[in-house]
């Protein structure tokens, strides 16, 4: 229970930290926020006003408190050009975003896990090796270019998928196979690796000793064990692949929470910058805790510590 | 003449390939009868566990290489075997415990799932909670209805080794391998499970092969002794007569480092230098460099097994000589 407390504290304070960063960062951004809203031609008066309504005259650190005292109220205010609740916007961009994230780890894991244990049962063999330079690839790919690349030959050229288009979760394959790519060969690697020194442990003998087919051994036996410092590591990649969402959904013009941030961006809209940032914070934290909760279900010796 | 339950014909296992290739165990051979006790001993390296993994053919390949040899399992030879006849052999034919009772059972599955396991692969019609709480109460674990949940780390090694021995046990096998069953146990504990080892053999009737590098365990359970040095077997002998009278340098090296509590020694007798790994065995008798009474012609060539009594023989020519 001290650990659940513990725990939960933590995750506010990394979030305050989070809204204090974006706050003080897009505040050190030159440019008028009322400028942008009203246009440039708008007259001196409709900009006064402006910044009566935002407060925008007041002191940084008052506007701060405001701040933080509407987060406190669980609202995320409101966009400065569309005048949409930001958590309105946000959530009508979830589903996507959700979906897109989950597809993607679905598709590397369903390929990573496979690799990895048939490369560590055959070791050294041609197919290990084809396997090692294959992932090698994939790691190093930019995915910058691996997304553009795999839409102008997939969906433009050949025609198999909407180039940036979105009418059901089928158009999310392609910016979800993108995104599985370049992660597919870092977790095929590392699960050979901890398969590798999983299978010469004693109890794979003993599994093997008892008479366990070959497909038992690997995928019950060891699998499990071997996944339990993937799982760790998937934890804290998580937030690294929502840098990939954002660019990938950007990219494909799918409307999730990545395309928003981009826009809001561009539009120099900083409740909508904040809140997106605020959000996907929070969405990291959250897919940490399951994670937690996934690794103390995959090794019984962790619930015991508690 | 009935076929041997075990039957080990001149076994050679070897690690890797061509010039590099270390032969592990050179030319083994050993028989053993159902519901008897054969006790394997030696030290460290002298190819003891790499034979015993070989009944099952349970070594890795590669990089270990069967180079010549039969295990014959009531007649049927483990070594060409196809994969689904080994299965069915491990566990069902012969069961296995090991050194580390903790390592050795898987520590994400609780205890009574690995049990279970075994029953579905060898005796589907008796895989049942009750049967798993049974064989549970068999190796003398307390509690057995709750200890079926636990995981293997919340169990105590003396515990934990009783569950391995359970697990082994399941499937009915014929033959149980004790690879050093107790040598990562306390010393009390080790009584413990030796006496149940023996107390199971009386009761169910397998033939055990035990093992060992302490020949303090010899005369509790077994009916014969095989003790190898350096890959090969340098005398068989039953249980009793090796102890009370060993013929072999080595094995009387080994017999007498055996602390008593009669004596009143000050310090441990060991056997001086440290014996040979595979890959750098001495050429010659394999023990000369460390034997007390070697001969000129020891360092030429490798004795041969005489069989000097009805179910005695020894690798040294100089046996019958006056130490």
């Amino acid at each position: 229970m001290t650990r659940f407390l513990t725990r939960l504290i933590w995750s506010v304070l990394t979030l305050l930290g989070t809204a204090a960063l974006t706050f003080f960062l897009l505040n050190a951004v030159p440019g008028d926020v009322a400028r942008v809203i009203a246009g440039s031609k708008a007259s001196s008066e409709v900009i006064k006003e402006i910044h009566l309504r935002y407060h925008l005259d007041e002191p940084l650190w008052k506007r701060f408190g405001l701040y933080l005292g509407q987060l406190a109220r669980g609202d995320l205010g409101h966009s400065y050009v569309t005048e949409q609740p930001v958590a309105q916007a946000i959530l009508s961009r979830l589903p996507a975003t959700l979906a897109l994230s989950a597809l993607a780890v679905i598709l590397w894991m369903a390929l990573a896990v496979p690799l990895g244990v048939v490369t560590a049962r055959f070791r050294g063999s041609w197919f290990d090796r084809a396997i090692l330079v294959v992932a090698t690839v994939s790691l190093s790919l930019p995915s910058f270019w691996l997304a553009r690349m795999l839409q102008y030959w997939l969906a433009y050229k050949l025609g198999w998928f909407p180039v940036g288009f979105f009418s059901s979760f089928r158009d999310l394959l392609l910016p979800a196979a993108t995104l599985a790519l370049l992660f597919v060969g870092y977790y095929a690697r590392l699960i050979h690796t901890n398969m590798v020194e999983v299978l010469d442990s004693p109890y794979v003998r003993a599994a093997r000793a008892k008479g366990a087919s070959e497909t038992s051994v690997l995928f019950q036996h060891a699998l499990r064990n071997a996944l339990i410092p993937v799982v760790t590591i998937l934890g804290m990649d998580l937030a690294a692949m929502l840098g990939g969402v954002l660019f990938v959904e950007n990219v494909f013009a799918l409307p999730g929470i990545g395309t928003l941030a981009m826009q809001s961006v561009f539009n120099l809209d900083p409740p909508m910058i904040m809140g997106t940032v605020l959000f996907t914070g929070a969405l990291v934290i959250g897919a940490n805790w399951v994670v937690d909760l996934l690794y103390g279900w995959i090794d019984p010796r962790i619930k015991t510590e508690h | 003449m009935t076929t041997p339950l075990l039957e080990i014909r001149n076994l050679q296992v070897e690690f890797g390939h061509g010039a590099g290739a270390v032969r592990a165990v050179d030319g083994v051979s050993l028989t053993l009868s159902q519901g008897k006790t054969l006790c394997l001993a030696g030290e460290s390296g002298s190819g003891k566990s790499v034979t015993a993994l070989s009944i099952a053919r349970l070594l890795a390949s590669p990089p270990a290489v069967y180079a010549g040899g039969e295990v014959l399992l009531e007649g049927r030879n483990v070594l060409n075997m196809k994969a689904s006849e080994l299965r069915e052999v491990r566990g069902g034919f012969v069961s296995y415990i090991f050194q580390e009772p903790a390592a050795s059972l898987n520590p994400v599955f609780r205890v009574g799932d690995q049990i279970k396991e075994a029953l579905r692969l060898h005796r589907p019609e008796a895989a049942t909670d009750a049967e798993v709480v049974r064989l549970l109460q068999l190796v003398g674990i307390p509690a057995p209805e709750a200890r079926r949940k636990s995981y293997p780390h919340e169990l105590s090694g003396g515990m934990q080794q009783r569950a391995m021995i359970a697990m082994a046990l399941a499937p009915h096998p014929k033959l149980l391998v004790a690879d050093e069953p107790t040598t990562a146990l306390d010393v009390t504990i080790q009584a413990q499970i030796i006496e149940l080892l023996a107390g199971l053999q009386r009761q169910l009737g397998m033939a055990i092969l035990l093992i060992t590098h302490n020949l303090g365990i010899v005369g509790d359970m077994a009916d014969e002794v095989a003790v190898m040095y350096a890959g090969q077997i340098v005398e068989t002998a039953p249980a009793r007569e090796i102890l009370r009278r060993p013929l072999h340098p080595y094995t009387q090296a080994l017999i007498n480092s055996v602390p008593s509590l009669d004596e009143d020694a000050h310090r441990l007798k060991a056997i001086p230098g440290a014996p040979p790994l595979p890959g750098s065995f001495p050429g010659g008798c394999r023990f000369h460099p460390r034997c007390p009474r070697r001969q000129p012609e020891c360092a030429e060539k490798i004795p041969p097994l005489l069989e000097v009594a009805p179910g005695r023989s020894v690798r040294c020519p100089y046996w019958n000589l006056p130490p």
